[in-house]
């Protein structure tokens, strides 16, 4: 009844276009953007604000990321945290060593950096598909952290390759507290995820996708393969780059070496996967749930194995729970909670008739 | 079709032979395509029509001989090179982009015509958004022209197979090309849906004045929409002339349907 | 030059135990097309199940049978709840739910032995035995040993035998192997039961080496660089794969390791293995991808 389309005529291209074209859609974004910049930092609480919704947006920023490369181009890799961990040092040198640098400036100088790595990992995929690639992405991974951890001057000659980055200051304006850092992180996670969806239905993104489904075809066609893929390692780098830096500066405030490790490559992987390959919804989705899961299982299995369990035993069961759940997704709905929220939008559609 | 004058020559393929390993896919080709010409390719199957048509847009490079495409004489060119220069194609496998929407699917057939760059795209409002619209009308034009207006959103994993091969004609029409190289474009059609193809090919060879090149097996098409027909077999050209005289031409009888051996004409003596 | 030939050889051999994880590894994506990332879990499952089983009394011999079937157990229950019903998906999907089976048996083999470091004595000595002049380890020449029979055992297998033909049809085209009559569920369950008493056997050598601890999961990440020098499907390539990494893994980490600050032994491999893909995206062994438009 709600979510009819009755009536609702697009006329011109640009109507069609739109990325919201049916108007209840638009009225919910408008409703969403409204709570999440305004209500949220109102009523949360500062243990929801720091410890959900900041590494939910942090990630989800690299699982956007990680979608351009692997969603719409179709490469695969296993070396996001790696870039993630580049855009981190590379914002706390460029804060450290270049006086009175604006802060957004360093973000974005971070992703470029991170961007320029990710275009040098990039080269090979031109010869190299499928799991070969996987596999020189992992070796991106291994480097980079040896690389962090042994070489001193990156983490400013701290022992054990720790760093902590500055304090955040815009315009002379102390972005110290959970609202502010919230605020901020959200601010770029929406522009960014508005760039990336701007990308994916304009020639860049057709380009990707070509290249994903078949290579040969789209040479035909006249579509340069390296360059696209070069364009979508090194953009997708850039939102890693800048994931990282928020991750240091916003988020945690300090960065271990282990901090992106190959368990966070794979926690985005997991994100992009379980949230819908190919889509921009599926960041935030898939970086949501695999925030809320594991506090959901632990809650759950809590409430059901009263007596004391061995030490570990939780966690080892809430792994094999995992696995399984993944499993499972991926035989049910392989296309993930997008393609979920799909499905119900076009149920939806058609309610109270069943088709 | 008949009393067609025959415009320059377009494309001029010379002396051309190709092989892979040991296998001779194509022997000295020689022909030549006017502008505005409808040119069929036949021949029995391995006969290399469709390396042909590869290494005329660049996939394969010939080990000999040459070919001379509006004006400029090479043995090889990149495939990008040769979309470019205005030659698209169709291929016998669908090489349609199943993830995407039969409207994203013309749209990459603009990608060389759209100049924008990425960081302008990201942005969308202003010069990007411009030339998107301006394209997507393009874009519509064709879809009107092959009339695939109804399934524009639909992706194209979804499709039957004859409106498959007709969003890849799409895509190759949205090129805006000169020369348009179609490989089988209606094999596995019913009637009807050849009969619409032949439409739509004569339509774009007519009114948008696209050179068309088609490897073809129905005979009854060939006759009917090709101005001029080349037989190859055993990556030979054993025939070169109009529909009416290839028909007759005692070769490409005995290639097609064979000649009769001592043997064959015994038994046929023997239960007659 | 001694000292270099020791090193040499020790790399050689030691390269024979990375190829003893990458046959699980070729076995599966050569007869089903996919690549299992849990290799590296079934190593740490099948040794630390044998582990288990000696401390509660079991003679090596029974625990050994009894690792073995829990594998063959294991194998079976993936065949049925995970590949079945992705037939046909894509291969990044099949992927993914070998490293949901990853987490999945960590978790429960964890669970159910505990995570406890536990020793694995094989009555192997680790005593060095001098020949020509070179000191080599007993213990790698009884695992360069093991990998050659199993190695021998399976290219025999697939190459001669009817069951082996029909694996490599399977891993070509599921829907063909399909059409034309082969069990795809029966070939499934045995070579991924095949890939786990490899595992096993992998398992023992290795655990008996580092222990059976968590750590055992990593050594998967080392056979990588193995699958890309020898090819994903080449069971031979694995042997080579095996040794070229094994050797230069060690040649490095001596003479070149001391120079940039060590530790280097988990990247180099890779690198070089990247760089070699450069020159042969398909490996050494691998099979030339063809593309047909």
């Amino acid at each position: 009844m709600i979510y009819r389309e009755a009536g609702q005529f697009r006329t011109t291209y640009v109507a069609d276009q739109r990325i919201f074209p049916i108007t209840q859609d638009r009225v919910a974004m408008a409703m969403l953007l409204i709570v999440a910049f305004v209500v949220v930092p109102a009523a949360a609480s500062n243990y929801v604000l720091t410890a959900l919704l900041l590494p939910m947006l942090v990630l989800a920023i690299a699982a956007l990321g990680l979608n351009i490369l692997t969603g719409y181009a179709g490469q695969f890799s296993l070396g996001t945290a790696a870039f993630m961990s580049v855009g981190a040092f590379a914002a706390y040198n460029f804060q450290l060593r270049v006086p009175g640098i604006p802060l957004l400036v360093t973000f974005v100088l971070a992703g470029l950096v991170a961007a320029g790595v990710g275009l040098v990992f990039g080269l090979p995929s031109l010869r190299i598909k499928g799991f070969y690639l996987a596999v020189a992405t992992l070796a991106a991974q291994f480097f980079v952290d040896w690389l962090f951890t042994k070489v001193a001057w990156f983490s400013n000659d701290s022992p054990s390759g720790t760093i902590t980055a500055q304090p955040m200051v815009i315009a002379g304006l102390p972005i110290d507290s959970p609202a502010r850092r919230y605020l901020l992180v959200l601010s770029i996670a929406a522009v960014l995820a508005l760039a990336a969806k701007n990308l994916s239905r304009t020639a860049t993104g057709r380009a990707w996708m070509a290249v994903r489904d078949m290579d040969v075809a789209a040479e035909v066609i006249g579509i340069p393969i390296l360059r696209t893929k070069l364009v979508a390692f090194g953009i997708s780098s850039f939102y890693c780059g800048v994931s990282g830096a928020l991750w240091a500066f916003a988020y945690l405030g300090t960065v271990e070496p282990q901090a992106f490790d190959l368990q966070r490559s794979f926690q985005i992987l997991f994100m992009v996967i379980i949230g819908g390959l190919g889509t921009v919804m599926g960041a935030f989705l898939g970086s949501a749930f695999m925030l809320l899961f594991p506090l959901f299982l632990n809650w759950v299995l809590h409430l059901i194995v009263r007596t004391e369990l061995r030490p570990g035993l939780l966690s080892q069961l809430e792994l094999v729970f995992f696995g399984a759940l993944i499993i499972v997704f991926l035989v049910v709905e392989p296309r993930g909670l997008a393609r979920l929220w799909q499905i119900t939008k076009e149920k939806l559609r058609l309610w109270p008739f069943p088709h | 079709m008949q009393g067609k004058v025959p415009g320059p020559v377009l494309l001029e393929v010379r002396g051309v032979s190709l092989s892979f390993g040991g296998v001779h896919a194509l022997r000295e080709v020689d022909f030549h395509v006017s502008e505005g010409e409808v040119c069929a390719i036949i021949g029995p199957n391995g006969a290399g029509k469709s390396s042909l048509l590869n290494v005329i847009n660049g996939v394969y490079a010939p080990g000999a001989g040459t070919i001379t495409y509006a004006g400029q004489t090479r043995r090889a060119m990149h495939p990008h090179a040769a979309a470019a220069q205005g030659i698209a194609r169709t291929f016998q496998n669908i090489a349609l982009f199943k993830g995407m929407s039969v409207l994203d699917n013309v749209m990459t057939g603009r990608a060389l015509k759209m100049r924008r760059g990425v960081l302008w795209q990201a942005l969308y409002w202003g010069p990007a958004e411009k030339e998107e619209l301006e394209h997507r009308g393009r874009a519509e034009k064709i879809i009107d022209f092959l009339q695939i207006e109804h399934v524009r959103r639909t992706p194209v994993g979804r499709l039957a197979y004859g409106l498959q091969k007709r969003v890849e004609l799409a895509r190759a029409l949205a090129a805006e090309p000169r020369l348009l190289l179609l490989d089988e474009p209606m094999a596995g059609m019913n009637i009807e849906e050849k009969q619409d193809m032949c439409r739509f090919i004569l339509d774009a060879n007519d009114e948008l004045g696209v050179t068309v090149v088609l490897i073809e097996h129905d005979m009854a098409v060939v006759m009917d929409i090709a101005d001029r027909v080349v037989v190859l077999d055993y990556g030979r050209k054993i025939a070169d002339g109009t529909p009416a005289e290839v028909r007759a031409n005692p070769e490409v009888i005995a290639a097609y349907l064979g000649v009769p051996t001592e043997a064959d004409e015994r038994a046929v003596a023997g239960a007659g | 030059m001694a000292f270099f030939v020791e090193v040499l050889v020790s790399g050689l051999l030691a390269g024979f135990m990375y190829s003893l994880v990458a046959l699980g590894f070729v076995l599966i994506y050569k007869a089903s097309g996919v690549f299992n990332f849990a290799q590296g879990a079934m190593v740490f499952a099948a040794a630390v199940t044998y582990a288990g089983l000696v401390s509660l009394g079991w003679s090596a011999w029974v625990a050994f049978a009894g690792s073995l079937l829990a594998m063959v157990v294991f194998a079976l229950a993936t065949e049925r709840f995970v590949l079945r019903p992705l037939v046909n998906q894509p291969q990044i999907s099949l992927f993914m739910a070998t490293i949901g089976l990853t987490f999945v048996l960590e978790g429960l083999s964890q669970s159910v032995w505990g995570s406890e470091v536990r020793g694995l004595d094989l009555g192997i000595p680790d005593s060095p035995l001098e020949l020509k002049g070179i000191l080599v380890s007993k213990f790698d020449l009884v695992a360069a040993g093991t990998a050659a029979v199993l190695v021998s055992v399976l290219a025999f297998f697939f190459q001669k035998t009817r069951v082996g033909r029909a694996l490599r049809a399977v891993a070509d085209d599921h829907q063909a192997a399909l059409s034309v009559g082969i069990p795809l569920e029966r070939i499934w369950a045995l070579v991924w039961a095949a890939a786990g008493a490899v595992a096993l056997v992998a398992g023992l050598l290795w655990g008996s080496r580092l222990g059976v601890q968590f750590a055992l999961t990593q050594v998967a990440f080392k056979a990588l660089p193995v699958l890309i020098l020898g090819g994903f499907t080449s069971i031979a390539g694995a042997i080579v794969g095996g040794l070229m990494i094994g050797a230069s893994e060690k040649v490095a980490e001596v003479y070149l390791g001391p120079l940039i600050g060590g530790g280097i032994e988990n990247w180099f491999p890779y690198v070089l293995a990247l760089l070699f893909l450069l020159v042969r995206p398909d490996g050494l062994f691998g099979e030339k991808r063809i593309e047909r438009v």
